[in-house]
């Protein structure tokens, strides 16, 4: 369970999250969802310390982590941008992550699934976008944690891999874990996600169910729900 | 750490310009040599490119490093591990292989023409030992400023009008305030202001080991009095020392705030 209470970051003068308070439920999906630039992002690097809040705190079970780091290794982590050192090749990076973060359990597995083979020779400067984020998934797979933290994994992928994705992300549920991630797949998020966050002005604007966010909103479909609220709010 | 260190080490002494740097000291090795027989000689010619370039590169591969590295730096802050190991890694990483590129550069030609039997080794592993001191202070400071600026232009600008001021302009105020207040007595600012310019103080400390502190006039002897004894040695290679720890520190401490 990550618990976060009114976090506050500034970036600069520029105020993301203005005290946001919400509960990611144990074993459960989440998706966070919000128009670009509303602070999905910030308040995922904000749990892995990668930036760090001026005010409020972050519970992982019940352990306040600001400022730590050890509490990461219960964490797989898919950034949003896969940029990774161009000059080394992707087998040589994966073995670096292990090397540096011992405990990989299913690298060879989810090389096979991604059919990544004939890239582990490449250097990662030559892939292509979607390629680029199959290592990213496999860095941050690789690992068997409680957390998964996945921001925007679909960016770049084919239609088959989005599918492997897809039974990557259930087995995972299944086994358990509690799983925060944004996409703008709408369709993908009715599909599997159990918990719905909505960031709005740098608050929670909706925590709830997706049926519930479609009856607070009279839509019947999710993506026009969505709609409904981002036009609510500019009228 | 050490992991961290290796691999940055690595990633440094795989790119051509560490090669560049490398060859480079090789070749004015044995270019020195080749015109001048006197190893003293070699060795102040050497010290006047060392004491401008190793802090001029260090700023230059310190600056480029950081920003380049940018995105590992980013997938290695998602793991277990601690801000501080990642970044006192990085830095130990770029100033060893820097400081290694210095030390084979002008080492090999040295060894090669007889540094061993010559009474200059001393001398000579002075400056080598000051060449390292100046790469792992620049090192730090730039890094300090890459750490300011996320603007990759910015840092850079800034990283050089650093080596600038203390290569070039310090020296010219300092001349020029001599000039100016010629009738004061200003041995004892001159010895202060040395003491803040880390180029400054291992040009001195280079100059008296080698015992032509004749050639500074006044200030030399004033110099000679403080910088020839063990005291005036200890404070100085402490005043080096903290030039190191200092940067490093405050780079570690900037590093706790920063957003990634
Ligand atoms: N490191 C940073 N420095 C300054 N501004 C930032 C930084 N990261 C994000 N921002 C700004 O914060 C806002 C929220 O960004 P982000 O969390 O990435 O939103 P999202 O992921 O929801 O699109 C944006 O306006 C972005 O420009
Ligand atoms: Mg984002």
């Amino acid at each position: 369970m990550i618990k976060v209470k009114t976090l506050h970051k500034k970036y600069g003068p520029v105020e993301v999250l203005k005290g946001v308070d919400i509960t990611f439920k144990k074993g459960k999906i989440t998706a966070i969802l919000g128009p670009n630039g509303s602070g999905k992002t910030t308040l995922m690097k904000s749990i892995l310390g990668l930036v760090v809040p001026q005010s409020g705190s972050i519970f992982i079970e019940e352990k306040n982590i600001l400022g730590q780091w050890d509490y990461r290794s219960q964490i797989s982590y898919v950034p949003q941008i896969a940029n990774f050192p161009g000059n080394l090749k992707v087998i040589e990076l994966i073995q670096m992550i292990q090397d540096i973060r011992p405990g990989a359990l299913h690298h060879k597995r989810l090389i096979e699934t991604f059919k990544l083979k004939p890239f582990l020779d490449k250097k990662l400067a030559a892939l292509s976008g979607g390629t680029r984020q199959k290592v990213n998934l496999v860095l941050a797979f690789m690992f068997e944690t409680p957390l998964i933290i996945l921001d925007e994994p679909m960016a770049g992928l084919d239609p088959v891999a989005l599918i492997l994705l897809k039974d990557l992300i259930a087995g995972e549920k299944a086994k358990g874990k509690t799983i925060l991630i944004t996409t703008h797949i709408i369709t993908l998020v009715e599909e599997i996600a159990d918990k719905l966050v909505f960031l709005l002005d740098g608050t929670v604007y909706f925590y709830g169910r997706v049926n519930e966010l479609k009856e607070k909103t009279g839509q019947i479909n999710l993506e026009k729900a969505i709609a409904a609220v981002l036009k609510g709010t500019y009228v | 750490m050490f992991k961290i260190l290796k691999y940055s080490f690595m990633d440094l002494m795989r790119s051509r310009w560490s090669y560049v740097y490398f060859l480079f000291y090789l070749v004015l090795g044995f270019v020195l040599f080749f015109l001048n027989s006197n190893t003293t000689k070699a060795v102040i010619t050497l010290m006047n490119v060392i004491i401008l370039l190793t802090p001029l590169i260090g700023t230059i591969f310190g600056v480029m490093y950081f920003y380049s590295s940018r995105e590992f730096t980013e997938l290695l802050l998602a793991q277990p591990l601690k801000r501080s190991t990642i970044f006192a890694g990085q830095y130990l990483g770029v100033s060893f292989s820097l400081s290694m590129s210095l030390v084979f550069g002008i080492g090999i030609p040295f060894v090669l023409y007889g540094i061993f039997t010559s009474s200059a080794i001393w001398d000579f592993t002075t400056l080598l030992f000051i060449g390292a001191f100046l790469t792992f202070i620049f090192v730090a400071l730039s890094f300090n400023i890459a750490l300011l600026f996320n603007d990759k232009i910015k840092g850079f600008g800034f990283s050089i009008l650093l080596w600038l001021f203390l290569a070039v302009v310090y020296d010219g105020l300092f001349l020029l305030s001599l000039l100016i207040f010629d009738d004061y007595p200003l041995d004892k600012l001159a010895l202060g202001a040395t003491l803040f310019n880390p180029i400054d103080l291992s040009r001195i400390l280079i100059l008296l080991k080698l015992d032509i502190s004749a050639l500074l006039g006044y200030t030399g002897a004033v110099f000679q009095k403080f910088f020839g004894t063990p005291l005036g040695m200890m404070v100085s290679f402490a005043l080096l020392s903290v030039w190191v720890i200092l940067p490093v520190v405050i780079m570690l401490f900037q590093t706790r705030k920063k957003d990634f």
